[in-house]
């Protein structure tokens, strides 16, 4: 548990114990004890939900600062799709790449173009392999969390495809190795992120090796500097390379609009995800081709890191889609390299993906069903009301904290009142007791007399 | 350990729930994501048939290191012929049903088939029950 990084984490001032945030965690992670709230990093998936529900603001997501660029040669920026829907319609994509390359970045890879790399890399990876049914896309590191930790024998229905950030850094900084005879070492590439799940998958990549992406700043982080840049119009060079439908993928709905193939479903909002994943795993939704899944409401512009509302954001993108759509994304040529390259798996990231069993009671299977028979007992002991004051996000997530000695009964109020109740009345019996020294009468009155 | 929930014939608003609390256990347990899988495919089709077909029944599960077993008992109108149920497509799931994505005809195969063994009694406007045992393969430590 320890040593796991996540970006999301906690302001220990600002936490004033409401419970709030523990009811909406979809993976349960969250307990308030001794009044501050806590995040299991075993079960985390960075989605963000808790930043979103604390009306403390005691939640917060760990970006990279601009700072950061010093520590390469060269820097190349990495824009999300969703980035372009934080500006209005007169703002042109070229003019905010731009921008970025004022604020010092030595270049700019659109990560709408990497989109459009994955688009086609999905697209020959469901027509190739059919076995499975249906395919969920993992482009949301949120969604491939969740499933990692709470889902695990869908794993197989992720589609083992690198996200369009990945696909992004990977050939950004392989051009640019090329082209300036630099080792990809000495390049920086840096995602200029919606979300804090990506930040962790990029910190996780970093972590395991040599990574395509080196770092994340947040969106809301540039936004001031962009729009500072696009208020004096200087003379843009044309830079954008993506195509309307790599563009789209900031918004629910965009990716299948890309990669348009069989029968799908498009869901967005964590909690939504949960039911349709629910759905999957019980054998549903098997003449479903491809799920698009978003643990963001509107997709990436609905991202915690954002500032737009994000069905503004939404509405700037589409028309971004609509402008640039008919443009193909690539030349023949560099179609067919791309093609040959997924082929050989230069675009597999399925060893990334291993299941997180973080639910588990005990390493022994036996000893973890004893535990499982405990929390069953325990939980019939409990009132049902599942509200949350104890700590936990419901009675029987009290059940097994308390099995797993990580919280007691009289956590639960209802069972401190009972307690209280119960002393109280030995008190009450205990007071009417006289020590046999003293008379049957009011020992003291007799003193008197 | 044994788990057991009440299911209630028409009441879709608590469908799937009694699966749903199977699954958590397993997950809890540790058994392989693949066997919890089949495990959850055979309860949840077994609960669902409980909803659509029957008044009432109860959905058990016995869980050891080394299998799991499901019983779904009910009281309902029972199956007059259980190998025409049996097969592939057959349902009597009226309409409304099947605007919800239920009745292709694949549960009781579908349980069948994930199963190792596979049980199932009727009688005709008393009830039905269905047993299923899914052996679990390995000691399940690694998912
Ligand atoms: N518990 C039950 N009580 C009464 N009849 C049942 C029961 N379970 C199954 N049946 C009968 O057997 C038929 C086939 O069941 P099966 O589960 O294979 O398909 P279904 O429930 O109709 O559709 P699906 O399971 O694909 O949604 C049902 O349509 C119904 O007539
Ligand atoms: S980021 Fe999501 S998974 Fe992590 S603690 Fe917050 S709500 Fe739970
Ligand atoms: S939907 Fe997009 S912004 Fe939200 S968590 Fe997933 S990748 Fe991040
Ligand atoms: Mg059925």
């Amino acid at each position: 548990m320890t040593g796991l990084f996540h970006s999301v984490l906690l302001i220990e001032e600002k936490c004033r114990g409401c419970t709030r945030c523990i009811k909406n965690c979809p993976t349960e992670a969250i307990r308030v004890r001794q009044g501050k709230a806590r995040i299991n990093a075993e079960r985390c998936t960075d989605c963000g939900e808790c930043i979103r529900t604390c009306d403390n603001h005691a939640k917060t997501a760990i970006t990279d600062s601009l700072e950061r660029l010093r520590d390469f040669k060269y820097t190349i920026a990495l824009p999300a799709p969703a980035l372009y829907g934080q500006f209005g319609p007169t703002v042109e994509p070229d003019q905010v790449l731009a921008a970025l390359i004022d604020m010092g970045f030595d270049d700019v890879y659109e990560v709408a173009r990497g989109a459009d790399v994955a688009t086609l890399v999905t697209r020959e990876y469901l027509r190739a392999h059919r076995e499975v049914r249906p395919m969920i896309s993992a482009a949301c590191p949120a969604v491939v969390r969740l499933i990692q930790v709470r889902f695990p024998a869908l794993i197989d229905h992720l589609i083992p495809v690198d996200s369009p950030m990945t696909c992004a850094g990977k050939l950004a900084k392989e051009s640019k190795s090329r082209e300036l005879g630099i080792p990809p070492e000495d390049i920086g590439a840096f995602f200029i992120t919606p979300c804090p799940a990506k930040v962790t998958w990029v910190r996780e990549a970093v972590r395991r090796g040599f990574s395509s992406v080196d770092g994340a700043i947040s969106i809301s982080d540039v936004y001031g500097e962009v729009s500072r840049r696009l208020a004096s119009p200087a003379p843009a060079p044309a830079r954008r390379k993506a195509s309307g439908a790599g563009i789209g993928w900031g918004g629910s709905g965009g990716e299948n609009a890309a990669v348009g193939l069989g029968n799908y479903i498009v869901v967005d909002g964590i909690h939504s995800v949960v039911g349709v994943l629910e759905e999957v795993e019980v054998g549903r939704l098997a003449d479903v081709d491809f799920i698009e899944a978003q643990a963001c409401v509107g997709g990436c512009v609905g991202g915690a890191l954002t500032v737009r509302n994000p069905f503004i954001a939404h509405v700037h993108l589409e028309r971004l889609v609509k402008r640039f759509g008919d443009l193909p994304a690539f030349a023949a040529s560099e179609e067919e390299d791309l093609r040959r390259r997924a082929r050989a798996g230069g675009f597999d990231m399925r060893q990334d993906i291993a299941a997180v069993p973080a639910f588990r009671l005990d390493h022994d299977v036996s000893r973890a069903i004893s535990k499982a028979e405990m929390i069953e007992k325990v939980v019939k002991d409990l009132p049902g009301l599942d509200c949350g004051s104890c700590g936990s996000p419901h009675c029987r997530a009290l059940a097994e904290d308390i099995v797993q000695g990580l919280a007691v009964d009289t956590d639960c109020v209802f069972k401190l009142r009972d307690q209280v109740k119960i002393l109280a009345e030995q008190l009450f019996d205990l007071a009417k007791k006289n020590p046999s020294a003293m008379s049957a009468e009011d020992g003291a009155k007799g003193r008197k007399e | 350990m044994r788990l057991e929930c009440r299911v209630t014939g028409g009441d879709f608003q608590a469908a799937g729930e009694a699966a749903a609390k199977l699954k958590r256990t397993l997950r809890q347990v540790g058994i392989d994501a693949e066997t919890g899988r089949r495990a959850a495919i055979v309860a949840y089709e077994a609960e669902m048939n409980i909803v659509i077909h029957a008044l009432r029944g109860v959905l058990s599960v016995e869980i050891s290191p080394e299998c799991i077993e499901i019983l779904a008992n009910d009281e309902g109108p029972g199956i007059p012929d259980i190998p025409l149920a049996m097969q592939e497509g057959y349902s009597t799931a009226p309409e409304h049903i099947r605007e919800m994505g239920f009745g292709a005809g694949l549960g009781l195969p579908n349980m069948k088939r994930y199963s190792d063994e596979f049980r199932i009694e009727s009688v005709v406007g008393r009830g039905t029950s269905v047993r299923m045992v899914i052996k679990i393969a390995s000691k399940g430590s690694q998912t």
